[in-house]
């Protein structure tokens, strides 16, 4: 077990110094930082002279070199828009994107399971049609759309949903407020994680599903059969643990890329979280920003990467974490 | 009154534009503590015959006609609910392969007392005292570790041995074994089979052994059915059928074997194959790999007739025994 953790760690770093790389490209190429400090009135001997003193004229190496340096002690620069730290603005606004992705995995992982189940155990029902009918529909049509679409109906002509915000939070601890406190909270929470379950929840229908099938023709399903197991037992045991294996991989891999989504999401409901901060940081070419995003974000991504690999490690017997490490 | 009585059983598969027959109107009978051999090639429509005894057809194969009569009750007509009682309980089913006839993702133990409380009001700890015992009878060593493992722990022969034990669980009337030792190592299958053969004596379990194995019938078996395109084409006793065989494809299943061949010469094969389900010829489905065959042979189906001890569906099978010559038969 440790080995394996300890293996994991170093993947993990190997992953984030690619992110880091990337990242710092981004930011070395990206626009003129002194665009952003200095006004047009200042003359180009002055800038020079500032590109020196900022080591903006280093080599890329060595200027690598001293962002790693930086963001070995936390340090990720400083927003030019914000004029704090990167990473404690981004820290703040954490707490609200994890808060939306929480719920819309709640969502999913309550609603998949049993729809994927049912629609293999029954593939020719009507209501597995209209299923599998309403998923194709969900996947194809665009986040920003779907939460348009919901907005509309439920905030403007219904008016039974608030349509932007958080709403009432309360606070917990450091930077975090919840949304999940007070109901007027709930209420604010609700759209946007439907909206961010939108396109990852068919998916997960579909992919049950198709799991599911296979598993129920295997050798081992049809001998609990003829054992005489009862079919519930053979459903929810036999089969739906074997077809969660493959589940809990790709959806560890899709949790990391609903952060990602949370951009769209929080734009459209004006949420408040890291997704919604870095569009604007875009829009104001806060360069410092954008990279510690997407560095906080390749570090969730490992993250819950690992946490998901360990998770099928205790679902599946044949893994053995702690020889595979050795 | 047989244990099991199995009369004109009709198993068809409705495909996409048509419906096959699987199973033309097989019949046989067991009786208690017996046990029947099914032989033939792949095709012939012996694991079909076996899953018809259990309800266990997949899909899109069904029971067209016929009665499977078990201890008087018919198995054809039941729901599923009767069915589940009768399955794992009186009737236990041993299939082919044991690296995946196991679910991957449940102990041994959690296999075996599942099997039990489906059948029997057991405790946890009751059932697991009795699948200690069983797994004890096919020589398991420490069966108390085995439960908390998972099958890819275990080898081939011991899983195999493991399902032994699980259908013997809740002491069958009847277990059909479905090339039981196929799947497995061939030092390993002759103890698997000699295993079967003890625990059947001894617990006077019926057997239905399904395999293409002639040298494991006639070890294991008393009475023999060969079956051909989804027809029984002889069944008699098995001694009988082995020493004497009367139909030809019979006859050149028992020349196939390698010891009715000297070192060094080529194997008699039976030419030709299996016809497939949609193109079974009119007449006798296997004229047109017969080397006995006349015109009758190619229009006219057979029935199945007494000839001597054994019933046999052949039109030649008069001419084919006079025919045999005298010389090869003391050589």
């Amino acid at each position: 077990m440790l080995a394996y953790l300890v293996k994991r760690l170093f993947q993990a770093i190997a992953v984030m110094f690619v992110i880091s790389v990337i990242g710092f490209a981004i930011q070395d190429n990206l626009g003129d930082p002194l665009r952003e400090l200095v006004g047009q009135s200042v003359s180009e001997e002055v800038r020079q002279q500032l590109r020196d003193e900022l080591g903006l004229n280093d080599s890329f190496a060595k200027q690598y070199l001293r962002f790693l340096g930086n963001a070995l002690q936390g340090d990720l620069g400083t927003s030019y828009f914000f004029k704090e730290p990167a990473l404690d603005v981004i820290l703040k606004k954490l707490p609200a994107t994890l808060e939306l992705v929480l719920g819309a995995t709640i969502i999913i992982v309550g609603l998949s399971v049993p729809l994927g189940v049912y629609t293999a155990i029954k593939p020719n029902s009507i209501i597995s049609r209209i299923i599998m009918g309403l998923s194709i529909i969900g996947i194809s049509i665009p986040v920003f759309l779907t939460a348009i679409l919901m907005i509309f109906v439920f905030s403007v002509e219904l008016g039974w949903l608030p349509s932007f915000g958080r709403g009432d939070v309360v606070h917990v601890w450091g930077y975090w407020d919840t949304n999940f406190a007070t109901l007027d909270g709930w209420e604010h929470i609700l759209l946007p994680s439907i909206a961010l379950a939108s396109i990852m929840l068919p998916l997960f229908v579909r992919l049950i599903r198709a799991e599911m099938m296979e598993v129920l023709e295997s050798e081992y399903v049809k001998y609990a059969k003829a054992k005489g197991i009862h079919p519930g037992r053979i459903y929810f045991v036999h089969a739906l643990k074997n077809t969660l294996l493959p589940v809990i991989t790709v959806g560890g891999v899709q949790i990391g890329t609903m952060v990602a989504y949370t951009i769209l999401t929080e734009t459209v409901f004006q949420w408040p979280g890291m997704g919604f901060m870095f569009l604007e940081a875009i829009n104001r070419v806060d360069t410092p920003l954008v990279v510690a995003y997407l560095i906080v974000v390749g570090f969730i991504f490992v993250v819950t990467n690992t946490i998901v690999d360990l998770i099928y490690g205790l679902v599946n017997p044949t893994v053995n974490l702690a020889r595979m490490g050795a | 009154m047989s244990l099991l009585s199995v009369s004109d059983l009709t198993v068809k598969f409705a495909m996409r534009d048509q419906t096959v027959t699987a199973l033309h109107d097989i019949s046989f009978d067991l009786a208690k503590g017996e046990r029947l051999g099914i032989v033939g090639e792949s095709g012939a429509g012996k694991s079909i015959t076996g899953f018809s005894l259990m309800n266990l057809l997949s899909k899109p194969g069904y029971i067209d006609s016929g009665k499977i009569l078990f201890e008087g009750q018919d198995i054809a007509g039941m729901n599923d609910a009767q069915m589940r009682g009768i399955r794992g309980n009186k009737m236990a089913m041993i299939f082919q392969d044991p690296m995946v006839t196991l679910n991957p993702v449940l102990t041994i133990g959690q296999q075996m007392v599942e099997t039990l409380q489906a059948h029997r009001k057991l405790s946890r700890d009751e059932a697991e005292q009795i699948a200690i015992v069983k797994l004890r009878e096919v020589y398991i060593p420490s069966p108390e570790e085995r439960l908390n493992q998972y099958p890819h722990e275990l080898s081939g022969g011991m899983r195999q041995r493991i399902i032994i034990a699980m259908a013997l669980l809740l002491n069958p009337q009847l277990i059909i074994a479905d090339e039981p030792t196929t799947a497995l190592d061939v030092t390993i299958q002759a103890d698997i089979m000699e295993l079967l053969l003890e625990l059947c004596q001894s617990n006077k379990v019926g057997l239905i052994l399904i395999t293409h194995d002639l040298g494991v019938v006639s070890q294991m078996t008393e009475r023999t059915l060969v079956m051909y395109a989804g027809r029984i084409v002889e069944a008699g006793r098995t001694r009988e059928i082995i020493n004497d065989p009367q139909h030809p494809y019979t006859q050149g299943l028992i020349n196939a074997l390698p010891q009715q061949t000297l070192p060094g010469h080529r194997l008699k094969q039976i030419p030709g194959n299996m016809p497939s389900l949609t193109s079974i010829p009119v007449g006798c489905p296997f004229s047109p790999r017969c080397s006995y065959a006349v015109d009758h042979c190619r229009t006219t189906r057979p029935e199945p007739i007494s000839y001597g001890t054994v019933r046999v569906a052949c039109h030649e099978v008069n001419r084919l025994h006079n025919d045999t010559p005298d010389q090869e038969k003391q050589a």
